[in-house]
């Protein structure tokens, strides 16, 4: 294929050799869960995209850790995201408009690919006093979840402050956030972690380009691909737990052995995600590798459930 | 983090300190690479403009300018064929919109192609610069290896982390030095004017990056304040000298208050130009506005005669050659987030130095035990890549009574006080030339050069029509 080759060659210019390419391809294929046959088609999908899939995000209540996260993102990094598989429409981080023009564009973009666009929503929804706790020009986060979200052809809800709320939602809630699929009546896909890895959104986005559908849920609506197992069944240091190694203090003998976090106040054992296999930035670390206790974040209500974030559950 | 170690009174180990000065030194260098190419740069650069350069010319221009490790006609070529396709396709994404073609845009189409091959060669960077976050922190954003008494991240105190760590950070330090500088400089080369535009009053940094256990003294980013743009009176700052209104916030009425007393009850209202109008409340520092940030840190620094600091600032003024008072400005705050960058990064290779030296001797301690009080109080101040961080808190029957910090943005961004003065930024938008005022893109240059943390409203009145036009700036 023409495209393939140029997109190869592309590749190598930018010092990536068509093997660690097809390495990242089977990975990330195995993220998603697919069969190894499905390599050469996640590949494709990179290679030679039929049309950019135009993307909204909107962003609400959060502290644009989410949209951090997908700029990490390496293999395919965000250039390309943005610039060859993806077209992101409306961005207010990066978008280079502001202002009225901003707001032109996102109606602009949501008159013209109308039931096609990929919603993408970052950030919990104030609900209280009709939501005057946040707004975008002049608008509130409800009312733009009401006015957007129903056009999209999906609503992807990125990290665990749109999926659930996340931490504007810790008791007492004073703004009354929620998630925007409570918010406003729906159903999202919701990639949840503080941040969320930005593998699940790209494994989400090809299985989308891919198969031309959504990945399979769990019942929190988490891609089963990613939120499939709990950290503590897929940790590096399940065996101290099963032996019965804990740390019980930081800075201990025990720590320098890398033993169980357990005791002090893991929440692996009741947290779904898959930070242990795929880990964060190009595979160098996730928390528990560095020594310091899963916090549970891609849980609904983590900042109340989970804590205290150091003593055992 | 500081703040609880300084209630609990707990001192950390050297180790402890000496990775999370590695860490916040690697925010730096990731955050302001991410805001002069990504938030800023296209409040100067117009990337449409890139389509017309001449791909020789640029490549020549670049050579002339910046010691890039990529660069040559062909790879130019390429950078504007990719644009050029991204343009054709008709899906402008991101660049939907937005001011291009501008009068106020003053760099020639070469220059323009230059910055936005740097543009993207920035994109990729910064994925790897996180990188350093995830080696002791275990992820970016959000590391998670801070625990009040150190870190965490004992098992990465290994050769092989350690070599990775310097291997990044030496990627990023070449980047900012051969390529973000350069284009600093080139870009700003054009724009000279903006070197009386966009200017603040006061200025106060918290300092940063502790080199021993004593605090302030050893700040390698020293703390300060400067009152009335006089650099021979800069004096310490003191944390019992700030206050925050709420007159004009969306906040229960109260008295201007320390943060140790602070209150947060939130009031929700309308905009009410001469009422409340911001979530921001209005910090103070002795009853007057600051400007915190990069800016702020480099003349307090500059002030102070950091040795570092002063001669990367003389350079720049003299290649630019414009006078010290020049940087008081939008591009006075756009430059000294770029020479901070260098200093700070520059000095992350001594800290790491220091960090072999003390496990080699067999120092592998990164963390002091503590007992939590039935009472406390404490602050911690820091100096985070926006400005100055301040976090008080109070701790009553071993729970936070009170919890309290005053952010960047909030400094820079917030509303009047209650005697009605201005903050820094609205103050800086004052006699802002705006050519045309549906597009504002110079109102833009001011607001972004703070790297604001917020969506902020804006509003603009146009004197010919007294019209106020509502801007958002993103």
């Amino acid at each position: 294929m023409e495209n393939e080759k140029a997109f190869f060659d592309k590749l190598e210019q930018k010092g990536v050799s068509r093997r660690d390419f097809m390495k990242y391809c089977t990975f990330l294929t195995a993220t998603m869960g697919l069969s190894s046959s499905f390599v050469p088609k996640v590949a494709e999908v990179f290679a030679a995209p039929k049309e950019r899939p135009p993307v909204i995000w909107l962003h609400f209540g959060e502290c644009t850790g989410c949209s951090e996260a997908l700029l990490r993102s390496q293999y395919p990094y965000v250039d390309d995201l943005l610039l060859e598989l993806l077209s992101m429409e409306y961005h207010e981080t990066i978008m280079a408009a502001a202002g009225d023009q901003a707001e032109e564009q996102l109606h602009n973009a949501v008159k013209k690919y109308g039931g096609k666009f990929i919603c993408i929503v970052e950030g919990a929804v104030a609900t209280k006093f009709d939501g005057a706790y946040g707004k975008v020009g002049g608008k509130t986060f409800l009312q733009i979840a009401k006015d957007i979200c129903p056009k999209a052809a999906a609503v992807i809800a990125m990290g665990t402050c749109a999926a659930y709320g996340g931490i504007q939602a810790a008791a007492p809630n004073p703004g009354g956030y929620v998630g925007v699929g409570e918010a406003i009546g729906i159903k999202t896909l919701n990639i949840t972690g503080c941040p969320p890895n930005p593998l699940n959104f790209v494994g989400t986005i090809v299985n989308y380009l891919l198969l031309g559908k959504l990945p399979a849920l769990d019942s929190l609506g988490r891609p089963l691909f990613a939120f499939g197992k709990t950290i503590h069944d897929q940790c590096q240091r399940r065996s101290h737990f099963e032996n019965n190694e804990f740390v019980l203090e930081f800075g201990s003998k025990e720590a320098e052995m890398g033993y169980c976090l357990y005791k002090v106040g893991c929440k692996g054992p009741d947290t779904y995600n898959n930070c242990p296999t795929a880990k964060f930035n190009d595979g160098t670390s996730w928390p528990v590798q560095a020594g310091h206790p899963c916090i549970g974040c891609s849980e609904p209500a983590f900042w109340d459930k989970m804590t205290p974030f150091y003593e055992p559950s | 983090m500081r703040a609880v170690e300084n209630a609990v009174n707990v001192t950390i180990p050297k180790n402890a300190r000496i990775i999370r000065n590695l860490l916040h030194g690697a925010q730096f260098q990731h955050d302001h690479l991410v805001h002069f190419y990504h938030l800023h740069a296209l409040d100067w650069v117009d990337i449409v403009s890139a389509l017309k350069a001449d791909p020789v010319k640029t490549a020549a221009l670049s050579d002339n300018l910046s010691n890039a490790s990529v660069g040559g006609a062909v790879y130019f070529k390429a950078v504007q064929q990719r644009l050029q396709t991204f343009v054709d396709s008709g899906q402008l994404g991101p660049f939907s919109n937005a001011y291009w073609g501008h009068p106020e845009y003053k760099l020639p189409p070469e220059a323009n192609l230059m910055a936005s091959a740097h543009y993207i060669e920035a994109l990729k960077l910064q994925a790897r610069t996180a990188r350093l976050h995830a080696i002791f922190g275990g992820k970016n954003p959000h590391p998670q290896s801070l625990v009040v008494g150190g870190i965490t991240s004992v098992n990465d105190l290994s050769p092989e982390r350690i070599a990775e760590f310097l291997y990044l950070w030496k990627e990023t330090q070449e980047f900012i030095k051969n390529v973000y500088i350069p284009d600093l400089l080139a870009v700003a080369s054009f724009y000279k004017d903006w070197g009386a535009i966009g200017g603040t009053t006061n200025f106060m940094a918290w300092g940063e990056f502790p080199l021993t256990e004593k605090e302030p003294d050893s700040l390698f980013m020293p703390r300060g304040v400067i009152m009335k743009r006089d650099m021979a009176g800069v004096a310490m700052s003191q944390q019992e000298k700030v206050t925050e209104h709420v007159t004009h916030a969306w906040y229960e009425e109260g008295k201007a208050r320390h943060p140790f007393e602070g209150e947060t009850k939130p009031k929700h209202g309308d905009y009410q130009p001469g009422g409340k109008y911001s979530w921001f409340k209005a910090p103070r520092y002795d009853g007057v506005s600051c400007e915190v940030g990069p800016l702020a840190r480099v003349l307090v620094a500059y002030a102070k005669g950091h040795a570092g600091i002063k001669a990367l600032v003389d350079g720049t003024l003299k290649k630019l050659d414009i006078p010290v008072t020049a940087l008081f400005s939008t591009l006075g705050r756009t430059a000294a987030r770029g020479l901070e960058t260098v200093a700070i990064g520059d000095a992350m290779e001594g800290w790491l130095n220091e960090l072999i030296e003390n496990v080699k001797n067999g120092d592998t301690k990164t963390y002091q035990s503590w007992t939590m009080p039935d009472k406390g109080m404490g602050y911690g101040l820091n100096d985070v890549p926006r400005g100055s961080l301040g976090h008080w808190i109070q701790i009553e029957n071993k729970k936070i009574k009170n919890y309290q910090y005053v952010v960047p943005s909030t400094w820079n961004f917030g509303p009047r006080c209650e005697k009605g003065f201005r903050g820094p930024v609205e103050e800086a938008l004052i006699g802002t030339p705006i050519a045309d005022p549906k597009r504002p893109i110079e109102v833009l240059r001011t607001v972004h050069s703070f790297d604001p943390c917020v969506a902020c409203g804006v509003h603009i009145i146009d004197p010919a029509s007294n019209e106020v036009y509502k801007i958002r700036v993103t």
